[in-house]
């Protein structure tokens, strides 16, 4: 279908953004790469008054890599995150995750930023922020304010981001040398929304016993979330086949799938129950 | 609004809806249908175009949002008035189009990646090509094609060891 009207503004200056989207009080939506918003302007899921374009905004577009982690501006494309080869080192977790989201076309366009408001519940980006316990630089008519992943994302398709507020760049937390990682996703198809996946890492202390573990599940349940009961599983463990098999249970026990036309709740507890054990299997042979 | 951008090698100034995708501009309001619209929501890849060398999907861009660019469309895939570029040599050599209609995106989308990745494996043009659906071919003729073509890609380099 073709989308709603609209009117359409490409502001030069973040200040002008905002004073946009403030002066539409709610009825303007940003857009930046619009991979997924198009698609709902064209199902006429929404029906803004105005679109404003990020992509004159200056500064947005760098991967920045330092002593305190990744930082990735808001208007960087997946494509560039593929392309930055520093990211192999810096964060593989998150360039794993990256080749799993949605297609070749999209990722040409699709953005940090736009995924990070856009909030969906299979979003990887979103399942790497919370497992790495990633904090959201956001602008808005007061100044500027940072907010941790689980404070950020609020429920299924929806943020803590006010109407005239936007995000400035993500960062992730420094990524040590030696750290185990998987990333495992389950879609039917090459591309498709995620039914379920699973982002983890664990440290190791001197004996090989895990420490600091993070499991976090997107595509299987409101919205991404990190699996503390399976964490504590790991904590203190040497991870082999049986510690890997009491994980991935705590971690189905955990979730609250929801039902519906792509999978049934059950299918997708025990889904993750074989991505946990899968991916920790993988990380301990790193 | 008017929108100003190059296709292929053309520049083109054009009034439009802000709503107006970049692929009902192409077709309606420049005239250039090869670009098909298949799902128009981003799921078919049928008009897949070049936009500052990389591939995209145009229904998922609005013709205000490729202002300034640089467009490249199925039209600008042939060398010159009734020749064939070496993609659409090894599609139809292959049969590897039957109805037609997704047969455009499969072009664009074949013909960035190798630009790009002149030496892609197979693997990496199968996932790069399962943003395209095609609902005649089962695929492999146009695996066979791109696999084909991708040679004439890559004279000017050489293979990365």
């Amino acid at each position: 279908m073709k989308a709603p009207q609209f009117e359409y503004a490409c502001p030069e200056t973040i200040n002008e953004a905002i004073r946009l989207l403030n002066a539409h009080q709610g009825g303007a939506k940003l857009i930046a790469g619009g991979q997924s918003l198009l698609p709902i302007l064209a199902y006429r899921l929404a029906a803004p008054s105005l679109l404003v374009d990020v992509r004159k905004l200056p500064g947005l577009d760098s991967i920045k890599i330092g002593g305190d982690g990744v930082c990735l501006g808001a208007k960087v494309r997946w494509c560039d995150i593929e392309a930055d080869g520093r990211l192999n080192r810096a964060h593989p977790l998150l360039k794993a995750a990256v080749a799993h989201i949605a297609h070749y076309q999209i990722r040409n366009r699709g953005t940090v930023g736009g995924s990070l408001a856009h909030a969906d519940p299979a979003a990887e980006l979103l399942g790497i922020a919370i497992a790495c316990e990633a904090e959201i630089k956001i602008f808005g008519p007061a100044g500027e304010r940072t907010v941790r992943a689980d404070e950020f994302i609020v429920d299924a398709l929806s943020t803590c981001l006010e109407f005239d507020e936007l995000v400035v760049e993500m960062r992730l937390p420094s990524w040590p040398e030696g750290r185990r990682w998987a990333f495992e996703e389950f879609a039917r198809r090459s591309g498709d929304f995620a039914i379920a996946g699973i982002a983890l890492y664990f440290d190791q202390d001197g004996e090989g016993r895990a420490c600091n573990s993070r499991v976090g599940v997107f595509g299987a349940s409101r919205h991404p979330i990190r699996l503390p009961e399976a964490e504590a599983v790991l904590n203190g463990c040497v991870i082999d086949v049986a510690t890997a098999a009491r994980a991935s249970r705590a971690a189905a026990q955990t979730v609250e799938p929801p039902d519906d036309i792509y999978a049934s709740a059950q299918y997708r507890r025990a889904l993750i129950e074989a991505l946990t054990e899968r991916a920790l299997l993988r990380a301990a042979s790193q | 609004m008017s929108t100003h951008f190059e296709v292929n090698g053309r520049p083109v100034d054009t009034a439009v809806e802000p709503r107006t995708t970049l692929a009902d501009c192409l077709r309606q309001q420049l005239g250039l249908n090869g670009t098909h619209v298949g799902c128009e929501h981003g799921v078919c890849g049928a008009c897949t175009v070049i936009v500052d060398g990389k591939a995209v999907r145009s229904c998922l861009l609005l013709a205000v949002q490729a202002d300034g660019s640089k467009v490249t469309t199925v039209e600008g895939l042939a060398p010159g008035v009734g020749q064939l570029g070496p993609l659409q040599i090894a599609f139809k050599k292959h049969h590897a189009l039957q109805c037609g209609f997704c047969t455009p995106g499969f072009l664009m989308t074949a013909h960035a990646l190798l630009t790009d990745e002149p030496f892609a494996d197979k693997a990496r043009i199968r996932e790069v090509l399962s943003g395209n659906v095609c609902r005649c071919t089962g695929y492999l003729a146009i695996m066979d094609a791109v696999l084909d073509a991708q040679r004439a890609y890559q004279k000017e380099e050489k293979a990365v060891p």
